[in-house]
């Protein structure tokens, strides 16, 4: 995907390499935790509210697949934040005064809240009362959402630097409100919230239908799968918004990520949205073979008017030259157009199966209908492409910059670091992260069964027990 | 007052709070192959540090993260020029988070042995692996003129910094020991009692020559003099001793809040063995990094001390009041989530 074998892959490509391994596999986790989170307290919250026995079960059964979910999150969160300094030594002393103030407040302000009161939620059953306890659940996720906003903070400021100058070749902040308010940020959490509850109530969705494909406790996880379809509906279809809305801002602040996500390579007024082509990627290729495009709606989507302008890639290419100095200062564009695409259809898809789930519910099919029970089984897997796309375009669209505009991906790395430990470190994570997938796949698969040993009438087993 | 010294007194803040609380998380995962006789002990071991080790965790994320954002140079020139230990460290926490975890999820006994041994191994490498970096801070790497580590991984081994690792492991050992006879009750608390009376010897005689060590190198390669550097240290080594003698005289209840003590200031001996300097140079001591050059500039040290002085306060109230609720000493006969509530 990179374009780089191992040999002869130099220093800069193989700490890239090593970013984009553990910063998705650290995502495959972190937006479920987001979504799952406030799912589960939503039905402790019901359990605390109507007595009912079906949500404090529903609450355990979901509460363990989180938690053995958020231990790998936990972990593998680590390796990042240690990761800059490791492996981007030049870029932690070019960004430390802007970007690891909301580590650091992160740290502090959100991941104290999260870990401690999570350990008071699992442990703190017959301990607490029963609406401290489910209060520790929401202080909990609070902790979660809030982490959420402070990375994305310091992810977005390495998108569109704002409230910095450049001192004695540093960046040193001026303003940290308009860090904590730069608006590449705030669309940012929202559209990342928002995946968030989507990969929670899909994955919800899906492992219920998956009960109801077995016949098993069908009446208990009708109850979830409605809640999931509450949450489903909406937000995918708020998603499709407010990702177009991101694209906008994106078009403002890194005109060549559009351009590169559409393989526009001259600039058009209006433009047609390419829905899928063939050729057309490098610049000895400018033309498609083949394309299906929709007239205008390019511009619509980049500038919300179907008249609007949009770069191409040549002429902004020209003017980064002129500014900058010589250099390529395009990405790969093959990968930018497939990655937004397969996100975005992906997220049109999701929001099909949560609709079409949402009409069979009210038609009271939903239990019977297998067809809808395999295809949401199988969409679990929709927001784990859709993200991992997602970021692909951010980070891999920013390119050749680690801080647009400012700082080269190139010069950023450790000076101190050989290609062969980062070789070898890159083994190390891949080995052990992959053994790691292995054994929580297996786990969430045996909490998640329908046909898991034991009485049925019996409670699911303890959230965490040692 | 100076924030940049305020910053450097934070950062040694958090390594406390890290070693002071996870130290014991350490301690009780090191005993584990030798001191529950069976699965239920064991258990009742994992369940005394179950709801708070993550929270202790979290230390760690903080010093991190204030490194990174108060002394860029500081994280950028110790996180990569530390590369394999760091990347050992890694390692071993991570298998650590998921041996808590993931023991539970299977009755099998070879399963449960082997994230068992899983647990104890990282819990005393991980101690190991910082002992011996940040007795490195102080007694010096090689940097190079644009503040790069420009030496081996086999500079960071030296009598006095693997002393300083050993020492790690045994006052985490001891401190989790004490730990232990303040949560547990019965016949593991008694055996709980006989390792801390094992450890307690050694854990105190090793800290004390590391100590006595530490202010030796503080003066000669990093320019100090003997005092202050002496005030910590020996409030560390009479803690430790002191902890010996309660321990030795039955009067086990009290050896915590003086092993506490004690890591508190073994951290402080090294934060005031260092400043002004937070990476010392060696053989070039010109190009060591110190609290004026490797720093961020005012307005972030300002904007993180009035963050770090609303939510820090905040942080430690709720943290304790999490060992208030869990405050009961653990019989291994409960679980913690009741069957049908």
């Amino acid at each position: 995907m990179w374009g780089v074998g191992l040999l002869g892959s130099t220093v800069v490509d193989l700490a890239r390499v090593q970013f984009a391994t553990t910063s998705i596999y650290h995502f495959l986790f972190v937006p479920l935790t987001l979504g799952l989170g406030p799912l589960v307290a939503i039905m402790q919250t019901l359990w605390h509210r109507t007595g009912n026995e079906a949500w404090l079960r529903l609450t355990r059964f979901f509460g363990t697949l989180f938690l053995i979910n958020f231990a790998i999150g936990v972990a593998t969160g680590l390796v990042q934040e240690f990761e800059f300094g490791m492996n981007w030594s030049v870029y932690s002393r070019f960004v430390g005064n802007v970007f690891g103030a909301p580590l650091a407040i992160e740290g502090l302000g959100a991941f104290f809240l999260e870990s401690t009161f999570l350990g008071l939620w699992i442990f703190g059953w017959n301990r607490l009362s029963p609406r401290l306890h489910l209060a520790t659940l929401w202080i909990a996720v609070a902790g979660s959402w809030l982490s959420g906003y402070f990375i994305l903070v310091a992810n977005s400021w390495m998108q569109h630097p704002v409230g910095y100058k450049i001192v004695n070749g540093q960046a040193q902040l001026t303003s940290v409100w308009a860090l904590l308010s730069n608006g590449f940020a705030l669309r940012a959490y929202v559209h990342t919230m928002l995946a968030g509850l989507i990969f929670g109530s899909m994955v919800v969705l899906g492992i219920c239908c998956w009960h109801f494909l077995r016949g098993r406790d069908v009446d208990l996880f009708l109850k979830a799968a409605k809640l999931a379809l509450i949450v489903a509906v909406p937000v995918t279809l708020l998603q499709l918004v407010v990702g177009n809305r991101f694209g906008a801002a994106v078009t403002s602040a890194q005109s060549m990520k559009i351009a590169a996500s559409e393989a526009q390579w001259n600039t058009c007024q209006p433009c047609g949205f390419s829905v899928v082509q063939i050729g057309g990627f490098t610049a000895s290729d400018q033309t498609p073979s083949f394309s299906i495009t929709v007239p205008r709606l390019l511009s619509y989507m980049a500038t919300g008017s179907f008249d609007g302008q949009v770069q191409g890639l040549n002429q902004l290419q020209t003017q980064e030259q002129r500014q900058y100095g010589r250099g390529n200062y395009m990405p790969n564009i093959r990968v930018i157009y497939w990655s937004m695409r397969v996100m975005a259809f992906a997220g049109v898809l999701m929001f099909l199966v949560a609709a079409a789930g949402a009409w069979l519910y009210w038609k009271r099919k939903l239990e019977r209908a297998r067809w809808f029970q395999w295809t949401a089984l199988a969409g679990i897997a929709l927001p784990y492409i859709a993200a991992t796309a997602g970021w692909i375009l951010t980070e891999m669209g920013r390119q050749p910059w680690i801080v647009q505009g400012l700082l080269l991906t190139s010069k950023a790395n450790s000076p101190s670091v050989s290609t062969t430990w980062l070789g070898i470190s890159l083994g190390v994570f891949i080995g052990l992260y992959l053994a790691l997938g292995i054994v929580d796949f297996v786990l969430m698969r045996r909490y998640a069964r329908p046909d898991r040993p034991g009485p049925q009438e019996e409670l699911p087993l303890p959230a965490v027990t040692y | 007052m100076d924030l940049q010294i305020l910053w450097f007194c934070l950062i040694a803040f958090f390594w406390s709070g890290y070693f002071l609380l996870e130290g014991f998380d350490f301690g009780v995962g090191m005993l584990l192959p030798f001191v529950p006789r069976d699965e239920k002990e064991r258990g009742a071991m994992f369940q005394t540090i179950g709801p708070v080790w993550d929270g202790n965790e979290v230390w760690l994320v903080v010093v991190g993260g204030a490194t990174f954002a108060a002394f860029p140079s500081w994280y950028g020139t110790m996180f990569s020029g530390f590369y394999i230990a760091f990347l050992l460290l890694l390692f071993l926490l991570i298998v650590r988070v998921v041996s808590f975890e993931w023991r539970s999820k299977s009755d099998a006994p070879r399963w449960r042995r082997m994230w068992m041994w899983v647990n104890a191994i990282a819990s005393a490498g991980i101690p190991l692996i910082w002992g011996v970096g940040l007795a490195n801070l102080l007694h010096g790497v090689p940097i190079d003129s644009n503040g790069d580590f420009s030496g081996t991984f086999w500079d960071l081994f030296s009598g006095y910094t693997v002393l300083a690792g050993i020492a790690f492991v045994l006052v985490f050992a001891f401190h989790g020991a004490a730990f232990l006879t303040l949560r547990t009750t019965g016949d593991l608390f008694e055996r709980v009692s006989r390792a801390a009376r094992r450890l307690a010897l050694p854990a105190a005689v090793v800290a004390s020559a590391f100590l006595i060590w530490t202010i030796a190198v503080a003066v000669d390669r990093n320019d100090k003099d003997v005092f202050p550097v002496i005030l910590p240290a020996a409030i560390a080594i009479a803690a430790l001793l002191v902890a010996v003698y309660l321990v030795y005289a039955g009067k086990i209840g009290l050896a915590f809040s003086l092993t506490a003590i004690g890591t508190i200031a073994v951290v402080a001996t090294l934060f005031t063995g260092l400043y002004p300097r937070v990476m010392v140079s060696s053989p070039d001591f010109g190009n060591s990094l110190t609290v004026d050059n490797a720093s961020s500039e005012h307005y972030t040290l300002a904007v993180l001390s009035v963050v770090a002085l609303i939510v820090l306060p905040l942080v430690l109230l709720y943290q304790g009041w999490t060992y208030h609720v869990f405050r009961a000493r653990v019989t291994g006969d409960e679980a913690p989530a009741p069957e049908g509530v």
